[in-house]
């Protein structure tokens, strides 16, 4: 679905990511892990197409970025930003039904199709009752859910996010992941994410890809990847594992006092 | 039972049939208003004998008031569309024509033109090239937050931040200017700064600059609302921001520039306007242009009929009362927002 080849990432004159041979398939969910300013917003950011690789390439549907129309390409793929700044009192639906303009840009309104698929989406991530709210007075885990709602409307079978369980409860972070995890699972699409907490990541991750921002990098199953000494190592800091009814939970080590 | 999405269609239409209405009122009443009234009543056998060139007493009024209520409307049109697209532009609900300095680059053309005692066509002039400079100079030193393709990096701080600076240079060299003009001429410059439809000639070509922006704007008012809303992760959604950045600085900057050339610098219809269009309607484009160009002409029509009229025969320059009109209305709502 998506694959880098040779793929460079710098900020400044430091480099983050050396040489990143790397893809995602149809049904695989992954997690960047990895510590603040390892360049994993960096990355997801490039792999929109919203930054241009340092050097290599980015390939979606075996097509370099460059090569794809817009609005062709935003049928394909769905992006997350990690942060919003809300400037004009838009309402919850016209924000979701933005969302369709990749499946539309000729006409001038909107068709009963898309609000139906804005609908649905905003049942889905149980924010249905705001529609007509203004998305300024939303609380953030609020706002975070109806961004993740306009992303669902877009329907595209690659979906970037960039900390998804950002202002969530825990409720709905559990709830957010697992509709993440089942998209994978039953309709065979494809995730990419970055999020900070390791054990929601474990729970619907099928794959990590752990940056150290000096360039190394480590991509395989979480079976694999997500062992303590790696991650304690990609991290900076030890991590300790437990097994618990056949669930692993990562803690973060802390020295007896 | 009705559908949501026809609802919002509806109601749209109906927004820009009661404020085309609006527009007509104003000009009518512009034409009736004055020294000499013209009562409704006389209206139309008045406008027939315009038409057929018969001459009147109310046929030369409404001709007279009929040609400066027309440019008051292409002027107030113009200036509140620019706005719009320099608010979606910046992603900024406070900007407005002027604040990247395209009419300071204008006061200082028309400024000069009129310290050298020229015509009336080539104060015009100067002051379109005034406009066009600072366009060009802005258009060079912020090219980065102008760029096109897909990967449009970061936001427009850079075009911002150069406008204004571009703008307070202007703003000096007319001090400059102002303050080495011998007495005689200072009444006409003052009252360009300010904007005046006193004697400005009704024209062809801001109506066309106005038809071709409201056609651009209309085409792309839903890729607006998308970078509104997200930024420059618009380019997600298959927008080409870089594209769309560069047309609404360009068309936004020829509105201004044909707006002030023929009235002079009108302050706050930019900014009101878009502002009270978005907090009556809402911030969707596709209502919110042509909403804000019908208010914007009714608005600067009415102004204009009150500078000429409020203390007849005496003339204010319609900048003023915009002005006086603007600032309490935008303050109002200022508070009504926050609260």
């Amino acid at each position: 679905m998506i694959r880098t080849e040779e793929l460079d990432l710098k900020a400044g004159s430091r480099l983050l990511v050396h040489r990143l041979d790397w893809a995602a398939r149809p049904g695989e969910c992954w997690s960047i892990i990895g510590r603040n300013g390892a360049g994993k917003s960096t990355l997801l950011r490039t792999l929109a197409g919203l930054r241009r690789p340092d050097s290599g390439a980015v390939l979606v549907g075996g097509h370099p970025l460059d090569a794809w129309a817009p609005e062709e390409l935003a049928r394909q793929r769905a992006f997350l930003a990690q942060s919003r700044h809300d400037a004009f009192s838009y309402s919850v639906i016209e924000t979701v039904l933005s969302a369709r303009h990749p499946y539309h840009a000729q006409r001038y309104w909107e068709g009963s199709d898309d609000h139906r698929a804005a609908m649905k989406a905003l049942e889905a991530m149980e924010v249905a009752d705001l529609a007509g709210r203004d998305v300024r007075t939303l609380s953030g885990g609020e706002r975070q859910r109806v961004a993740i709602a306009a992303l669902l409307a877009q329907d595209t079978s690659l979906l970037l996010l960039d900390e998804p369980a950002n202002a969530l409860d825990l409720a709905h972070q559990v709830s957010v992941m697992g509709l993440l995890a089942g998209l994978c699972r039953e309709q065979g699409k494809t995730v990419v994410m970055v999020g900070h907490d390791l054990n929601l990541a474990y729970r619907i991750s099928t794959h990590a890809l752990l940056l150290m921002g000096d360039g190394r990098w480590l991509a395989g199953p979480v079976g694999e990847t997500m062992q303590p000494a790696l991650l304690g190592d990609y991290l900076g800091h030890p991590i300790e594992m437990i097994e618990h009814g056949g669930r692993r939970i990562f803690l973060p080590f802390e020295a007896q006092a | 039972m009705h559908h949501p999405v026809h609802a919002h269609r509806q109601r749209a239409m109906l927004v820009i049939g009661v404020l085309l209405l609006c527009a007509i009122a104003s000009l009518l009443f512009a034409g009736m208003t004055g020294s000499i009234a013209v009562p409704l009543a006389e209206m139309p056998d008045a406008l027939r004998q315009l038409a057929r060139g018969e001459s009147s007493l109310a046929a030369s009024l409404i001709e007279l008031r009929a040609s400066r209520a027309l440019t008051a409307f292409v002027t107030g049109g113009a200036l509140a569309l620019a706005g719009v697209m320099m608010q979606a532009l910046l992603r900024n609900p406070l900007a407005d024509p002027y604040v990247l300095g395209i009419s300071a680059g204008a006061s200082v053309g028309a400024l000069f033109a009129l310290l050298m005692m020229a015509t009336a066509i080539v104060v015009d002039m100067a002051a379109l090239g005034g406009a066009v400079a600072v366009s060009m100079l802005l258009y060079l030193l912020a090219r980065r937050d102008l760029r096109g393709g897909l990967a449009a990096e970061g936001g427009t701080s850079m075009l911002l931040l150069t406008g204004v600076i571009l703008s307070s240079a202007c703003m000096a060299l007319i001090t400059l200017m102002l303050s080495i003009a011998p007495e005689g001429r200072l009444r006409s410059m003052i009252f360009w700064m300010i904007g005046d439809l006193a004697g400005a000639p009704l024209r062809l070509a801001p109506w066309l600059v106005l038809g071709a922006g409201l056609l651009y704007a209309l085409r792309g008012a839903r890729a607006m609302n998308v970078v509104a809303l997200h930024a420059e992760a618009a380019a997600t959604l298959g927008i080409r921001v870089g594209r769309l950045r560069k047309g609404l600085f360009f068309v936004s900057g020829v509105l201004t520039a044909s707006a002030v050339t023929s009235a002079g610098s009108v302050g706050f219809v930019g900014l009101i306007v878009p502002h009270a269009c978005r907090f009556a309607f809402g911030p969707d484009h596709r209502v919110l242009i042509p909403a804000a160009v019908l208010t914007g002409g009714s608005f600067l029509v009415l102004c204009d009929t009150l500078a000429r009229t409020i203390i007849a025969p005496q003339q204010l320059p319609v900048g003023a009362v915009t002005a006086i009109i603007g600032a309490p209305v935008f303050l109002y709502q200022l508070h009504r927002l926050r609260r």
